[in-house]
């Protein structure tokens, strides 16, 4: 076996110089809310680095709605799932049908209204929250699902459409001039041709979709505030409100719904990457 | 004669739909959708917005509220301390996972979570971490000096410059990401032949690395400001505002306000940071027609 030459320890030990710092930074705020989950109630205050007795209990409180703050739990969960799946349905569909309109069918204006729609990005979050609040009641969909989703919508699409342009713009442009030669219509041209050859950025779009509809704060609390029309985020601000919040139970059921977008994230990081950062260089 | 101009003049400008081709109209109804989103979500609210937003009392208002002033001024801090520090560590760390090896192949898989969880409960576990009886942090200082540890969050500097750390730890990841892929772009036989030219470190950042990159830093440092600007949960979930109103920044204040059901002032103070927003959203879309 060859022995490290110094300057390769030395190589070595810079890199983990810099790699433990960040390893350490990004994990232990996460490895703490992992801690209160499976820590018993007294543990958890006691400031070990792990518990003397791990325990599930927290997370049989939480999925057998044991306290107050968790009566509503599995509809709050419920109220995230659909409205995070719609939001992505809703996304592929209307962002599909205008990346094809922009980048194979060449409508006209069609590049102003992709930049037009980049412009959203350009209005901070919370700037645009404030008068999207008061719209929201003036279309009357105040404390309804359709409002979170719609918005979240209006705040993923422009992305979307962005991402699935740059993809489509890809395929040759042979392919449908030779469907076209075979009498294909435009819609089989879109059904038949377009959809099969941009799964993949499909699927990455549909994940970000989803993952940010899940995730949202801002928009689901201010949209949202009846107990049982609420998602687990707003639920999870709201246990801030008492003096004797059990945190425990929070950081539990904090830890239950951070759980899937990890999970999603991960089982599509190949996708994600490659199709999300695909036009970073460009611009 | 006549009859010919009178017929000319009646004659109807050809339908709509026969000047377009069947792909135009498709394409057209294909984009519907997404236009009638962005009518009635974005333009409607903007316009609505800044109509709400005219009244000067509102300004006069504002003027006369130090909660805003205080809010202004940390927003200020906010982005200029929070997004350099950001970007620096992002560019430096973009380097480090651009080496090849399978720890660091590791390290950046782990290195994405803050991006991907949500934030509400990673910053409350940061919140409680700092909870002066309970956090582990000063259970830390007490069991290692025996005194007890400050109380973090109700002193308003340390507060402020807590939610601008849970602010990178939740945004680092995905800037490091977009300087990564910005990296792994530049040739690599640059580096070789910097190399063999016996080139320093610091001379193949100089020459090489911040060249190629300047361009796609700077874009990323403008876009992350409005993005920043528009971040509500660092502040809001970390300190809440507090300790007495001290803590905000504008994007905390707006929905305080709206939670008050001040509508016109909380528009009135965003109308206030556009001559700041305003030249960064023109380079940006003049960024983006290019």
């Amino acid at each position: 076996m060859k022995l490290p030459t110094l300057r390769e320890v030395a190589t070595e030990a810079r890199l983990l110089l810099i790699g433990i710092p960040v390893f350490l930074w990004t994990m232990i705020p996460i490895y703490h809310m992992f801690l209160f989950a499976i820590s018993p109630k007294e543990d958890a205050f006691s400031g070990k680095l792990w518990p003397d007795h791990p325990t599930l209990h927290n997370f049989e409180i939480v999925f057998k709605q044991q306290h107050y703050f968790l009566r509503d739990f599995y509809i709050q969960f419920w109220n995230s799932l659909v409205i995070a799946a719609s939001v992505g349905v809703l996304t592929l569909f209307i962002a599909t049908a205008a990346a094809f309109s922009i980048s194979r069918l060449k409508v006209p204006g069609g590049r102003a209204v992709m930049n037009l729609a980049l412009f959203t990005y350009f209005i901070p979050a919370a700037f645009l929250a404030v008068p999207m609040y008061r719209t929201m009641g003036n279309y009357g969909l105040l404390n309804n699902h359709w409002s979170l989703i719609l918005a979240m919508v209006t705040i993923a699409s422009p992305y979307a459409i962005w991402v699935l342009k740059q993809a489509s713009d890809k395929l040759p442009v042979e392919l449908d001039e030779a469907a076209v030669m075979d009498g294909a219509t435009t819609l089989q041209i879109f059904r038949l041709v377009y959809l099969p050859l941009m799964m993949p950025s499909l699927v990455a779009i549909g994940t970000y979709a989803v993952l940010l509809a899940w995730n949202e704060y801002l928009y689901a609390f201010l949209l949202l505030s009846n107990d049982r029309e609420i998602t687990l985020p707003v639920a999870l601000g709201n246990f801030l409100a008492a003096d004797d919040s059990p945190w425990e139970l929070l950081m539990t059921t904090g830890f239950i719904y951070a759980l899937p977008p990890a999970a999603i994230y991960y089982a599509f990081r190949r996708y994600m990457v490659g199709g999300l950062t695909a036009g970073a260089v460009k611009s | 004669m006549a009859i010919t101009l009178s017929g000319d003049q009646a004659m109807p400008a050809p339908p709509l739909s026969s000047r377009l081709t069947p792909a135009q109209v498709w394409g057209i109804v294909l984009l519907a959708p997404y236009l009638l989103v962005f009518l009635a979500f974005v333009v409607y609210p903007v316009c609505y917005g800044l109509w709400l937003a005219r009244a000067p009392a509102n300004y006069v208002a504002l003027y006369n509220d130090p909660i805003f002033a205080r809010a202004a001024v940390n927003t200020l801090i906010f982005l200029v301390i929070g997004i350099n520090v950001k970007m620096l560590i992002a560019l430096f760390l973009s380097g480090f996972f651009a080496v090849q090896r399978t720890w660091i192949k590791w390290l950046s898989v782990i290195f994405i979570l803050p991006w991907a969880v949500p934030s509400i409960p990673t910053i409350l576990s940061v919140r409680f971490m700092l909870n002066p009886e309970w956090g582990v942090i000063n259970h830390l200082i007490f069991s290692l000096t025996g005194d007890d540890g400050p109380n973090w969050l109700n002193d308003p500097t340390v507060a402020l410059t807590m939610a601008i750390g849970v602010h990178i730890w939740k945004s680092l990841p995905f800037w490091t990401l977009i300087l990564i892929t910005g990296r792994l772009a530049i040739p690599h036989d640059l580096f070789e032949a910097a190399e063999v030219d016996g080139a320093s470190w610091w001379q193949k950042f100089r020459y090489i690395t911040w060249p190629s990159m300047q361009t796609l830093y700077i874009t990323c440092t403008l876009l992350s400001m409005i993005w920043t600007l528009g971040d509500f949960n660092s502040v809001y979930l970390l300190t809440g505002g507090g300790p007495a109103d001290l803590t905000h920044v504008l994007a905390t204040l707006g929905i305080r306000y709206l939670r008050l059901d001040q509508l016109s002032l909380a528009m009135a103070s965003i109308v206030c940071a556009m001559p700041f927003v305003l030249p960064l959203v023109y380079f940006m879309m003049k960024r983006l027609s290019r």
